[in-house]
């Protein structure tokens, strides 16, 4: 019989907490450091919105509403802890973060979720459009486009934390993060969570086993929002600034991305999207100002090819793992790992040239171009025969699989 | 007989029902009385209107007029998940499962409203031992034990009928209301059908619509005819059998246990 915390779960979760412990000592640098924390910041998020998509089945196109509106409340409730007017150590404001993404989802959520679907959908993109503009409306709490500014030292220090170097900062959001995934993980092992997944499946039909559906998704949904509040404080907590982008359409969709790419069916893919999706936004801007369609490539690749996100993809390989038959397929995989890469780089390099606008012909740009076409064409030939030849190497070892399960 | 004893006897008891849809007339004024522990069958040519009684019972559409007691108390017009609360349960024409869950998952759904766990997020729900017996029990009941773990949406047509009619009944209903439990099923499947329902309806009350005359016969105590939207007959089998009325609408054709 299954239980929430057996053993090996223990072990697992024990090494996720061993890990975000020692991160910081292997990348000890600045831009790593704000890099992780970011990190932590995306995985509540992404994890909070799987809640609704992943769980019940609503596809929320308005979620970083309740990550933004925790985070300027924090921004607000520090200011206030600086004036004097209340005391709350700054370990504890991600709770004003998620009680405030909790109230704004229990009553934007009593509207929202009468209807699953698309009507959901629509309305969610209503709500967030609605909450956006009242942002640059409201200047006083939001703080108009220069958004509200704070000051994490602002308590002093407690205990000897002080919040000025940045490696405190990403203890506190890792000790935040670890807390919301078990709390999250924990709550897909409950009556709730279970009934959360039949209404995903059939709303219709959980009426008639005594449910309300509406009140399933209203309550997962105000869940969701107090996760999401957390995040929202401690991105407040990081940056020491809010503006109304953190909770602006931008934010929503990538949520979405983050969701979908790391993938909706395990209660890890999002995790996976999160890090991933993030890693890439601050890396690629780095290296390249056409990052954002490099972006949209993966996305519209992974929708393509594998629309169960990254974490499908791997868990399909559980089964052959355990049967011992993954090198049946590791000469198939290894040729289109190649013949993609040499794909890849040729579109890399037309991409660049097109975005540098190196369209004026010399002899030299003329030969890049025509090394990128021919990089582009050639290995998109032996793709698609490794594409085959994959696909060959799963059907050839499905039936030794049926047996060996 | 008093209305006050009628309604104690009654099951359930259905007051001149009438359903229109925009100027559709779909049901006309039924009544129709169902008695306690009995088992009762629903019978009519296509299109009587007969899964729409169902669906006005079990409160998926809300009555055009007339009104509706589940074992005397009032359910016109209540929302399908307070009338499943108060002791109704229905299974579906079309199957109507929760596909990307387990089979066991499917059962435990099932109950975790009447074992009184509502939306907690508070308990394991590995650890109700309570609900997961009681899924057990159902899933040993319906035969579907060596499919336990399996997604409820790989199983076969009739083991997915089965797993309706489990979660029908998992929460212990004592109404239970079937809808064409056998459709779609080869000559065997319904024999294991006939044989599960007659075993899961023990001392429950049971309305059921069918259009397999053979299974009728074999499990009802009672039969209503239902054509255009009107009952135009209710009695034993052996009286709805000998009735010219029913004769009649269904066109000449012979009612007897062995048509399909």
């Amino acid at each position: 019989m299954e239980r929430v915390f057996n053993k090996s779960r223990l072990i697992l979760w024990g090494s996720v907490a061993l890990v975000f412990a020692l991160l910081p000592l292997l990348f000890p640098g600045g831009f790593a450091l704000s890099m992780l924390s970011q990190l932590g910041i995306a995985i509540i998020f992404a994890l909070s919105y799987n809640m609704l998509l992943g769980q019940t089945g609503l596809l929320s196109f308005g979620h970083a509403v309740y990550f933004g509106l925790g985070a300027f409340m924090t921004a607000h409730a520090i200011n206030f802890v600086e004036e004097g007017a209340f005391g709350l150590p700054i370990s504890f404001m991600p709770l004003v973060g998620g009680l405030t993404g909790l109230v704004f989802s229990l009553f934007l959520g009593f509207v929202t979720t009468r209807r699953p679907g698309t009507p959901f959908a629509m309305i969610s993109l209503g709500i967030a459009e609605m909450v956006a503009a009242s942002a640059l409306m409201f200047t006083t709490f939001f703080g108009g486009e220069g958004g509200i500014v704070t000051d994490r030292t602002a308590g002093g220090a407690v205990w000897g934390v002080s919040y000025g170097p940045q490696v405190q900062v990403y203890y506190l959001i890792a000790v935040w993060c670890f807390i919301s995934m078990a709390l999250m993980f924990v709550i897909t092992r409950t009556p709730l969570g279970q009934i959360a997944n039949a209404v995903r499946d059939n709303p219709e039909r959980t009426q008639f086993i005594g449910y309300n559906p509406t009140r399933v998704r209203w309550i997962m949904m105000s869940l969701a929002g107090f996760f999401a509040g957390i995040g929202g404080a401690l991105t407040t907590i990081n940056y020491e600034i809010i503006t109304a982008e953190s909770l602006g359409l931008m934010a929503s969709g990538n949520v979405v991305l983050m969701a979908f790419i790391g993938g909706i069916g395990q209660f890890w893919g999002p995790i996976v999207g999160a890090v991933l999706v993030t890693f890439l936004q601050s890396a690629l801007s780095n290296f390249t100002q056409a990052w954002l369609l490099y972006f949209g490539l993966l996305f519209l690749l992974i929708i393509l090819f594998s629309p169960g996100g990254i974490s499908s993809l791997i868990a399909m390989h559980g089964p052959l793992w355990r049967a011992g038959m993954m090198k049946r397929l590791m000469p198939s995989y290894v040729s289109a790992l190649c013949s993609g890469g040499v794909t890849l780089i040729g579109i890399i390099g037309v991409i660049e040239l097109l975005y540098r606008g190196t369209l004026l012909v010399g002899v030299h740009v003329a030969f890049t171009w025509i090394v990128a076409g021919f990089l582009v064409l050639v290995g998109a030939f032996f793709l698609r025969r490794a594409i085959r030849s994959v696909a060959q190497a799963w059907e050839d070892l499905s039936p030794d699989l049926a047996k060996w399960s | 007989m008093e209305l006050g004893d009628t309604m104690n006897r009654h099951a359930l008891s259905l007051i001149d029902v009438r359903k229109r849809f925009g100027q559709t007339k779909i049901i006309n004024g039924v009544n129709l009385e169902i008695v306690a522990g009995e088992r009762h069958a629903l019978i009519g040519p296509n299109g009587a209107g007969k899964s729409t009684l169902f669906n006005l019972i079990s409160g998926r559409f809300p009555v055009s007029s007339g009104s509706i007691a589940l074992n005397g108390s009032d359910i016109t017009n209540k929302e399908p998940q307070v009338i499943n609360r108060l002791g109704l349960s229905r299974s579906f024409q079309i199957t109507n499962i929760f596909p990307k869950l387990s089979v066991f998952e499917n059962l435990r759904c099932s109950v975790l409203w009447v074992l009184g766990y509502r939306y907690s997020f508070l308990r394991r729900i590995s650890a109700l031992r309570d609900a997961k017996e009681s899924a057990e029990r159902t899933l040993e009941m319906i035969g579907l034990k060596d499919r336990r773990e399996k997604m409820a949406g790989e199983l076969t047509y009739a083991e997915q009928r089965a797993l309706e009619i489990g979660i029908t009944i998992a929460s212990g209903a004592n109404v239970i209301l079937l809808d064409e439990p056998t459709a779609g099923m080869s000559r065997s499947e319904t024999d294991t059908a006939v044989e599960l329902i007659s075993r899961v309806t023990e001392g429950k009350t049971l309305l059921m619509v069918e259009h397999d005359m053979g299974v009728v016969f074999d499990l009802a105590d009672r039969i209503s005819v239902l054509v255009y939207g009107e009952v135009i007959a209710s009695g034993t089998p052996a009286e709805i059998r000998m009735s010219k009325k029913v004769q009649e609408a269904y066109l000449g054709t012979q009612i007897d246990g062995d048509e399909e």
